[in-house]
């Protein structure tokens, strides 16, 4: 079975080589910086012990006040997994920098939020809408949507 | 508009994108409207002069005893026409066991299946390639008027009737391989009734 990693534990070893990258940490998730996510994601990926070389899904969340993005990671050689979170405060053109370049798997799944939620991602090599059509206006999974 | 050593297309990805989105758009503005049963713009004159002929018999019984059926099956309603298809319910009893890959050999579509806007206009292009003539089933909620997309949906067709016609609607969520069959028996009872020689038209002449 795989066994999630405790949110705090990471946020402290993560504080020592990136400070003040985290915002908030609990028992099954830390959240992060937005200006900062590629930078921790890449100290997860990369950092021995840890290993996450596995990006299970991204989904995002709408809370009316900010866009929450949450990362599932699971580290295939040490069989643990972790909850990554980041929010994004801007609703008029949110932006969050993309993941592809370490895992290709959030190709889709990025495309996906940017076309139902409409949170683009900077830094992802093919921007565009994956299910609805080109010329679509709004995105209708934001909560305001209608 | 240059084409390097990379490229696929001639059009960039962006381009023909955006001719998707507005091939799209033009169908959705064009079928707000739902299109009528074609056979029922026929009824005035028909009910005028019945003459059922020899000749209209014979078409007819060779029309409905071997529907071919196009391949149109966007969503899970296929798995019921895939078990009426299969040997238990056994469609090949009313000649119909072919599924034909290319609408231009099929004289049926049974829409099995939610319709987005997105495949719309390809429906559309399978049923314009079909040749003459040409019946279509309507088989479940979402064939029928959306389903349970209907009311708040932004990307499902309310039905396929607002893009092609539809003769024979089977309701059902999905319907029991009886009920497409029962379905199917109903159009071959109305392909029966069909007039293929205009007599008015002759005795025009």
């Amino acid at each position: 079975m795989t066994v999630a990693l405790s949110g705090k534990e990471i946020a402290g070893q993560i504080e020592e080589k990136l400070p003040e990258s985290i915002t908030e940490s609990g028992q099954d998730y830390l959240v992060v910086k937005p200006d900062s996510l590629l930078a921790v994601a890449t100290f997860l990926k990369d950092t021995p012990g840890l290993d996450f070389n596995y990006l299970n899904f991204v989904t995002a969340i709408d809370y009316y006040d900010h866009f929450e993005v949450v990362y599932q990671l699971t580290s295939l050689e040490h069989n643990h997994s972790l909850v990554v979170k980041t929010r994004c405060y801007d609703r008029e053109n949110p932006a969050l920098p993309s993941v592809v370049s370490l895992w290709q798997g959030a190709d889709f799944q990025e495309r996906e939020i940017y076309d139902l939620m409409g949170i683009r991602f900077e830094g992802h090599p093919n921007m565009k809408r994956i299910f609805l059509w080109e010329g679509f206006q709004g995105h209708p999974l934001r909560k305001d949507y209608w | 508009m240059e084409v390097g050593g990379i490229r696929k297309y001639i059009y960039s990805d962006t381009e023909l994108d955006q001719e998707e989105g507005q091939i799209i758009e033009e169908l959705k503005a064009n079928s707000q409207q739902i299109i009528p049963d074609p056979d029922e713009w026929l009824d005035e004159e028909l009910e005028q002069n019945i003459f059922l002929t020899t000749v209209d018999a014979v078409i007819n019984w060779g029309r409905r005893s071997s529907l071919w059926t196009a391949i149109c099956f966007p969503a899970c309603c296929a798995f019921e026409f895939i078990a009426a298809n299969g040997p238990r319910f056994d469609l090949a009893r009313f000649g119909m066991e072919i599924l034909r890959a290319s609408p231009r050999q099929a004289d049926l579509m049974i829409t099995a299946g939610t319709l987005t806007w997105k495949m719309a206009p390809n429906v559309s292009r399978i049923y314009n390639q079909m040749a003459e003539p040409k019946w279509v089933i309507a088989m479940g909620a979402c064939a029928i008027s959306g389903g349970i997309f209907a009311s708040a949906s932004y990307a499902v067709v309310p039905g396929y009737n607002h893009i092609i016609p539809v003769d024979v609607y089977v309701p059902g969520c999905p319907p029991r391989p009886e009920a497409l069959i029962y379905g199917i028996q109903m159009l071959q009872k109305k392909i029966a009734k069909r007039r293929n020689i205009d007599i008015g038209k002759l005795i025009r002449k």
